[in-house]
């Protein structure tokens, strides 16, 4: 089996129509936020036994992660991780914004009617 | 309780690790193992921490709005279900608990599916030329299996997706442990053992030869009587194949050779002669079926068994009178929601005159109550669980008779 059929096959729809509790969209946005969290917590699970064997392999020492303090050229480097990061996942709150100062702003598809008309 | 120590105040599920192998079990990875712990927690958390929540919605606010728009209590299960449709909490709590289960499949289905040829390839080492496999490749799946999948496993106990396949057998198998929270224990056998030491202490005198387990799947419930009684053959009947090659195959790996595995409808029996069993069992099996197939089931386990013989249904309990109907609603919710459309029907059902009807005689019906047994040192032990998380706790009733 390929892995595109495996992962095709994994997230199959099983017989029977899907229940829906919520407003669709509203399910339907938890469900990916859902499967996000689990994701999350594999990673950080992940982090941890990464942590565990180097603390067993004498790599690290107990508490050094938490008493870890970056110096200067780090701490500004994870600083701009966080301001990137959260830029990426609010793109949509700063283009709704940016679109408040555009009332003259046009649909694409209304632009397709005007230049593709005749004259 | 001790002080600021989080791991001496644990209660959960334990870590998936602790999980008992065989042959035929899939390759876990790291992460797949912790996709399958944190549903494991989601599923803990939702019967600890968000039900509750619901149970107090009904209570402060479904039964108030219903009685002041109706001018009446809620009458039945049904109404309660459907009133609480209307509750966000039993909305969020719904579409969290489905979404988990979801998850769940698709999380045992990818272990399954990405190593679905090398599966097949040990199953077929394992079972070839195996006379205890017995598979009919002509057997049609009723309706009541075909119609909507069972608890939302995709292609059911049945579906083959190659000549050999066991891909659903291992899905069914290593991805159990969400639902169950480690509850059945390390071979999710727990209900299996329940109902051996059930049967020991009950009926200390039983010696049965052949034993029958209607619905067996792989075996989980089944091989712990065989294990129990040596002595015996046990016959694993299943409507699927994908289960049966792959429960041959775990049954040997675990040492247990009194096993056969064949596949037949529980509906119609007739490759076996009248008064072939001294004991039938079926375990979490009835809510799976139909009114006309149940019937008919019951029917077969009396002509069946031999004279002293047993049967014995393990089920969830019936919703009687004195239960409350905000539990009935909650318990129904597989039925609807979870794709077990007989649950809800089944458990209203009058089993005592199903088992007369079916030809057993009043006096000589059984009943009785199990949980699930466990290696307490690795996993939490039902008897000792207060939560209740409606229709999965492994705590079941017994309904049987004797001839």
């Amino acid at each position: 089996m390929s892995i595109a059929d495996a992962l095709r096959g994994a997230g199959a729809k099983p017989a029977g129509k899907r229940p829906y509790f919520l407003d669709a969209e509203v399910e339907r946005v938890l469900a990916i936020t859902m499967s996000i969290a689990q994701e999350l917590a594999v990673s950080r699970q992940r982090t941890d036994t990464l942590e565990r064997l180097l603390l067993e392999k004498g790599v690290l020492s107990q508490g050094e992660i938490d008493a870890f303090v970056p110096d200067r050229a780090a701490a500004t480097e994870r600083a701009l991780w966080n301001q990137e990061y959260i830029a990426r996942i609010l793109r949509i709150v700063q283009q709704e914004n940016e679109a408040v100062g555009r009332p003259d702003d046009i649909a694409s598809e209304d632009v397709a009617v005007e230049v593709g008309a005749a004259s | 309780m001790s002080r600021n120590d989080p791991a001496a105040d644990y209660d959960g599920p334990p870590d998936y690790r602790v999980i008992g192998r065989h042959a035929l079990f899939p390759q876990t990875s790291h992460d797949e193992i912790e996709r399958i712990n944190f549903l494991a927690q989601m599923n803990r958390h939702l019967a600890a921490n968000v039900v509750p929540g619901v149970k107090q919605a009904y209570e402060k606010r479904v039964v108030p709005a219903f009685e002041a728009l109706e001018a009446r209590p809620i009458a039945n299960r049904h109404e309660a279900r459907k009133a609480l449709l209307q509750d966000p909490a039993f909305q969020t709590w719904s579409a969290l608990r489905r979404m988990t289960m979801e998850q769940r499949q698709q999380a045992g289905r990818w272990t399954a599916l990405r190593q679905a040829e090398q599966l097949a390839e040990k199953a077929r080492e394992l079972t070839e030329g195996d006379e205890r496999l017995k598979l009919d490749p002509t057997l049609q799946q009723p309706r009541y299996v075909s119609a909507v999948d069972h608890h939302c496993m995709p292609g059911s106990y049945h579906t083959e997706y190659f000549p050999g396949d066991v891909t659903n057998g291992a899905n069914y198998d290593h991805a159990g442990f969400v639902t169950t929270s480690g509850l059945l224990g390390k071979y999710s056998d727990g209900g299996g053992h329940a109902v051996a030491r059930w049967v020991k202490r009950n009926l200390p005198d039983f010696q049965p030869q052949q034993i029958l387990e209607i619905g067996g799947t792989v075996g989980h419930s089944s091989l712990p009587l065989a294990q129990a009684f040596p002595e015996a053959e046990m016959t694993i009947v299943d409507l699927g194949a994908p289960v049966l090659r792959y429960g041959l195959g775990r049954a040997k790996s675990l040492g247990v050779d009194n096993v056969r595995f064949v596949q037949a409808s529980g509906e119609d029996l007739s490759i076996f002669p009248d008064a072939s069993f001294d004991w039938i069992q079926t375990t979490m099996f009835l809510h799976e079926l139909s009114t006309g197939s149940l019937r008919r089931i019951m029917a077969e386990t009396r002509r069946l068994l031999k004279p002293g013989g047993i049967v014995l249904h393990v089920e969830q309990p019936q919703y009687a009178p004195e239960m409350p109907l905000f539990e009935q609603a909650m318990r129904d919710w597989d039925a609807y929601y979870n794709n077990e459309p007989f649950w809800s029907r089944m458990h209203e059902m009058d089993l005592d005159a199903e088992m007369i009807a079916a030809g057993f005689e009043r006096d000589q019906l059984i009943h009785g109550g199990v949980t699930a047994v466990v290696d307490r040192d690795l996993f939490p032990d039902a008897a000792d669980d207060d939560k209740e998380d409606y229709g999965r706790k492994a705590a079941w009733h017994v309904i049987g008779a004797t001839v």
